[in-house]
């Protein structure tokens, strides 16, 4: 598919895309559902819990941002809060006591931007994200299904192998926030897009992710049995590697090492 | 506490205006407008008050001004000095911003690394610059951070680190948002190591910094008034459509909500760390 960066932006936002629990119930055999941060509350844009891949246990949490109007609003539009990413956390950690692989499946246009989202540390609730989850002691794989929205998709990206679908994006701003800071009008936001480098051939490029998902038969029974397949073989994989955590360290130690330059030297 | 009470400054006059009246002032000299008592002051009384008013408001800093002010004399050691960014997204307008940034700041980058002592104790320091594209983070100063860290894990020695930013450099895309990953991770592994990091967070701390190695350290301290927060105030009001609450984002606030151990003016910075670095195994 030939598509211009801004279009693959409108692509991965669209409302008819399968959402993470629609990725959920079609992969994975008997989801169990566990709610709550054990801290403040429990957030609808996260959802996560225990289910089988190809029989074994695994961990799957996914940001689920709703297909109607009213299950769109209930779920924050998948912008999720503190106690999302937290209740992400916990449901990680308690992957790592079980030995149970961590699947993330993400989906959102950022961390929800609120004052009560920042009076509970939305800043410091991604920041111990990527901390912990730098040394977990299971397989994750992360895949970006839909929009990758800055730290809010990053604080459930810090994985041993990240994937994209064709049609998703992961960008570091959003194209329109993009535009008006730098050009005073969102309406730039289509040079915004392309300037940005959020498709996934960009960020196979710059070595970000390491695979991209087709979308030929996307939400097809074929589609969901593929990626199945796919988790599951990378997952085995993973479990036989001795030195999992070090090879997660440098995974992202080198990206953006080859862009800079030693100067007057 | 106790500890950090009695370092606080006793009265207005020890927090900011300790050398007032000794500064000469030149006739026609340039001054600057206090946003918060909107009295002008001298130019020359401010840099010997390390940028804070009278009034006790903390002005921007200089990176290479604050390392004076907090280390020892001719203990800086500058390391990474040459590491800088280039245009890997050939970005519309940046390679012209860096450079007039480069020339107008006189910095490499947007942060300053290196070691130091503070108070004769021996530590990594970090010190973001204000100056150079509002100490956003691209892919060198990720790096520049990121082999901080490192080298202070293999020294053993501990990190401090003062945060000034607006986040990740929108300029280099993805590459920019990937450094709070490795600068996070590099920072597990220094505290795994049983280090100390503490971070001093000065106006403003915002974006991706807030949301990786500003918020990791063990002891988070903060400048008085300093903005500090994930998403920008603008960008909240447009998404909410209501009004603030007052002190929003203040370093205050933050404090009451929890998320930073202190609130610690310039005049006491020094010797505070000092202090934190000693009790932490420091040489005595």
């Amino acid at each position: 598919m030939n598509q211009t960066p801004y279009n693959r932006v409108k692509l991965a936002r669209d409302n008819k895309r399968p959402t993470g629990l629609d990725y959920i119930r079609n992969i994975f055999k008997g989801f169990i559902e566990l709610h709550g941060d054990r801290r403040f509350g429990d957030d609808p844009a996260i959802v996560g819990g225990i289910a089988r891949l190809e029989g074994s246990p695994v961990t799957v949490i996914a940001i689920e941002k709703g297909h109607t109007a009213k299950e769109r609003a209930r779920r924050n539009f998948g912008a999720p809060g503190p106690e999302g990413y937290r209740k992400a956390l916990r449901l990680m950690k308690q992957a790592e006591k079980f030995g149970r692989p961590v699947i993330c499946l993400i989906d959102t246009s950022g961390a929800c931007c609120d004052v009560g989202a920042e009076e509970r540390g939305q800043g410091q609730a991604i920041a111990e994200n990527l901390t912990e989850l730098s040394t977990l002691c299971v397989p994750i794989v992360s895949i970006l299904i839909g929009e990758g929205g800055s730290g809010g998709a990053l604080a459930l990206a810090v994985a041993d192998r990240v994937w994209m679908l064709e049609n998703a994006i992961y960008s570091v701003i959003s194209p329109e926030g993009c535009a008006s800071i730098l050009w005073k009008d969102a309406a730039y936001a289509e040079t915004a897009a392309a300037s940005l480098k959020l498709t996934a051939e960009d960020a196979m490029s710059l070595g970000v992710i390491e695979q991209i998902l087709s979308e030929n038969d996307i939400g097809k029974k074929e589609f969901y049995t593929r990626i199945r397949s796919l988790l599951a073989e990378e997952i085995q994989t993973l479990g036989r590697d001795p030195d999992l955590v070090g090879k997660r360290y440098d995974r992202f130690r080198r990206i953006g090492a080859d862009v800079m330059e030693s100067r007057f030297s | 506490m106790a500890l950090i009470h009695f370092l606080k400054p006793k009265n207005k006059l020890e927090e900011g205006g300790r050398s007032a009246a000794l500064v000469h002032q030149d006739e026609g000299e340039p001054e600057k407008n206090c946003p918060n008592c909107h009295k002008d002051i001298p130019l020359s009384r401010l840099w010997a008050n390390h940028m804070v008013c009278a009034c006790g408001y903390h002005f921007r800093m200089k990176a290479r001004q604050r390392l004076h002010m907090i280390a020892d004399k001719n203990s800086f050691h500058e390391l990474y000095s040459d590491i800088c960014s280039l245009d890997p997204l050939r970005f519309p307008g940046y390679q012209d911003k860096l450079e007039t940034v480069r020339s107008v700041s006189n910095e490499n980058e947007a942060v300053l690394c290196g070691t130091a002592s503070i108070g004769r104790q021996h530590c990594c320091i970090f010190i973001m610059e204000p100056y150079f594209m509002m100490g956003s983070m691209g892919a060198a100063v990720g790096e520049k951070i990121t082999a901080l860290f490192e080298y202070a894990a293999r020294q053993r020695m501990p990190v401090i680190g003062f945060t000034v930013s607006g986040g990740a450099r929108m300029q280099e895309g993805l590459l920019s948002l990937m450094q709070m990953a490795k600068t996070s991770a590099a920072v597990k592994r220094h505290s795994d190591a049983g280090l100390l990091y503490i971070a001093v967070l000065t106006d403003p701390t915002t974006g991706g910094v807030t949301a990786s190695f500003a918020m990791e350290a063990d002891i988070i301290l903060a400048e008085p008034e300093a903005t500090v927060g994930f998403a920008g105030k603008r960008v909240i009001e447009q998404t909410t459509k209501k009004a603030l609450p007052k002190g929003f984002q203040k370093a205050e606030s933050v404090l009451e909500h929890g998320f930073i151990d202190e609130i610690v003016p310039r005049s006491s910075q020094k010797k505070l760390l000092a202090e934190l670095l000693r009790i932490h195994g420091g040489t005595s």
